[in-house]
């Protein structure tokens, strides 16, 4: 899994993001487009395509959107083990 | 997992309040923000039951149209559950009260059970036991519940899913059987929870003063509070893999159900779930759009908004799956043949 694929899985499915503007140190939580129902399409996005849960606590210690591809990179490699 | 043999399901009505709402108007909340609500949750109008029309009400006249068109002897029924979370008191049971308003005989057994969104299966599984151990050769179950009545108006977290309606469902004794697979995790108790007016938490005054949580979400200790997070991971952990046991359990695959009826949550988690098990979407059928998160009684009103002509006409196989507040799950499979399912009551 690569960090570019997840950036742009995550401009897909956020509401009104130009594709492009989203970087790996972007902060997601304090772009206009996020709020919670946009954790709800992260959540879901995350499980369906990497098969791992995104939980309250990820997304609250995570700032950048590279944070959030660790975590998920770190729960996939748990889950492939 | 287990089954319960020789109880069917025979007749199925459901209630709803006549005034119906529009997400589009919701006052507390920016037009994006109820543009992407609607699309991702799939809700777009809710019916909101006018003040002093109860979850028993609404059952009520689900109840009494039911027997009249099935032209059921009262006098046969043994058992009546009341499945709510909007109960007509803390003190009495509603349902010993709806035994006497149904003019159902003193006989009859008569309780609450407080269940949320899993309480439809639930109550299947209760009154299918019950039948059987009673000896009884009816039994009528009411689930509904009346959410618009416990969430704030003033919470775009809650307010703009919930709707209210209420369910009779008619089961008596046959040859047939139902699978059922039942399940709780009382470590998530507080995912969905009214904090007072418990003996945990004695109303006060204080119960009543409305904070202001975040933008969008104002209300008081009274009023319904749901860990969104929580309750998505909850649901995509634990459905499709209960529904999928339960399906290995008595020997079926997916292909051998027609219809897969979900507690209407939401419609991204509800797709979310869909996805896992691989069903077709025509195999799942929804009534978020107009209905809502009518808790409880989504799985009936599902069934009969969206599959009257065929629970009506056809002898169908179904898989219904409830969960949510407790947390509870639970999946049934059963056959159902020719039902009386009547057209949707609006009061």
């Amino acid at each position: 899994m690569q960090l570019e694929d997840f950036i742009k899985i995550f401009e897909a499915e956020l509401a009104d993001i130009v594709p492009g503007t989203i970087l790996p140190e972007t902060p997601y939580k304090q772009l206009d487009a996020w709020n919670s129902m946009q954790a709800l399409i992260l959540i879901a996005m995350v499980d369906a395509e990497y098969g791992v849960t995104l939980t309250a606590e990820n997304l609250h210690d995570c700032v950048t959107v590279s944070d959030l591809f660790s975590v998920v990179q770190n729960k996939k490699t748990i889950l492939n083990s | 997992m287990f089954t319960v043999s020789g109880i069917k399901l025979s007749g199925l009505a459901v209630s709803v309040p006549k005034q119906k709402v529009s997400n589009n108007d919701y006052p507390f909340a920016t037009i994006k923000e109820k543009e992407l609500f609607i699309k991702t949750t799939g809700i777009e109008n809710r019916r909101i039951a006018p003040e002093g029309l109860t979850a028993s009400d609404l059952c009520f006249e689900a109840a009494e149209k039911l027997l009249h068109e099935t032209q059921c002897v009262k006098s046969e029924i043994g058992v009546l559950l009341f499945i709510t979370q909007t109960p007509d008191w803390i003190i009495p049971p509603t349902a010993i009260r709806l035994q006497h308003r149904l003019g159902l005989p003193k006989a009859c057994i008569a309780l609450d059970i407080n269940l949320g969104c899993s309480g439809y299966v639930y109550g299947l599984s209760v009154m299918s036991s019950l039948l059987k151990t009673t000896g009884a050769k009816k039994g009528l179950l009411l689930v509904g519940d009346v959410s618009s009545s416990v969430v704030s108006e003033k919470d775009k977290s809650t307010s703009p899913i919930f709707s209210d309606a209420g369910s009779a469902t008619l089961m008596d004794v046959s040859d047939s059987v139902i699978h059922f697979s039942l399940h709780n995790d009382g470590e998530g108790y507080n995912a969905i929870i009214i904090p007072d007016g418990g003996l945990k938490n004695k109303i006060s005054p204080a119960s009543l003063w409305s904070e202001k949580i975040s933008e969008g979400i104002e209300r008081n200790k009274t009023h319904l509070i749901m860990n969104g997070v929580d309750v998505f991971n909850f649901s995509l952990r634990e459905v499709a893999p209960d529904a999928k046991q339960l399906l290995a359990y008595c020997g079926k695959d997916t292909k051998d159900v027609d219809y897969f009826v979900f507690h209407q949550a939401n419609l991204l988690m509800n797709e979310a779930i869909r996805k896992k098990l691989a069903i077709a979407p025509e195999k799942v059928p929804y009534s978020l759009k107009d209905f809502g998160n009518t808790s409880s009684a989504s799985i009936p009103t599902t069934l009969v908004t969206q599959l009257r002509e065929q629970l009506t006409n056809e002898k169908l196989s179904l898989l219904l799956s409830g969960f949510g507040v407790g947390l509870s799950w639970g999946t049934a499979i059963l056959e159902t043949d020719k039902i009386a399912c009547l057209p949707l009551i609006e009061i």
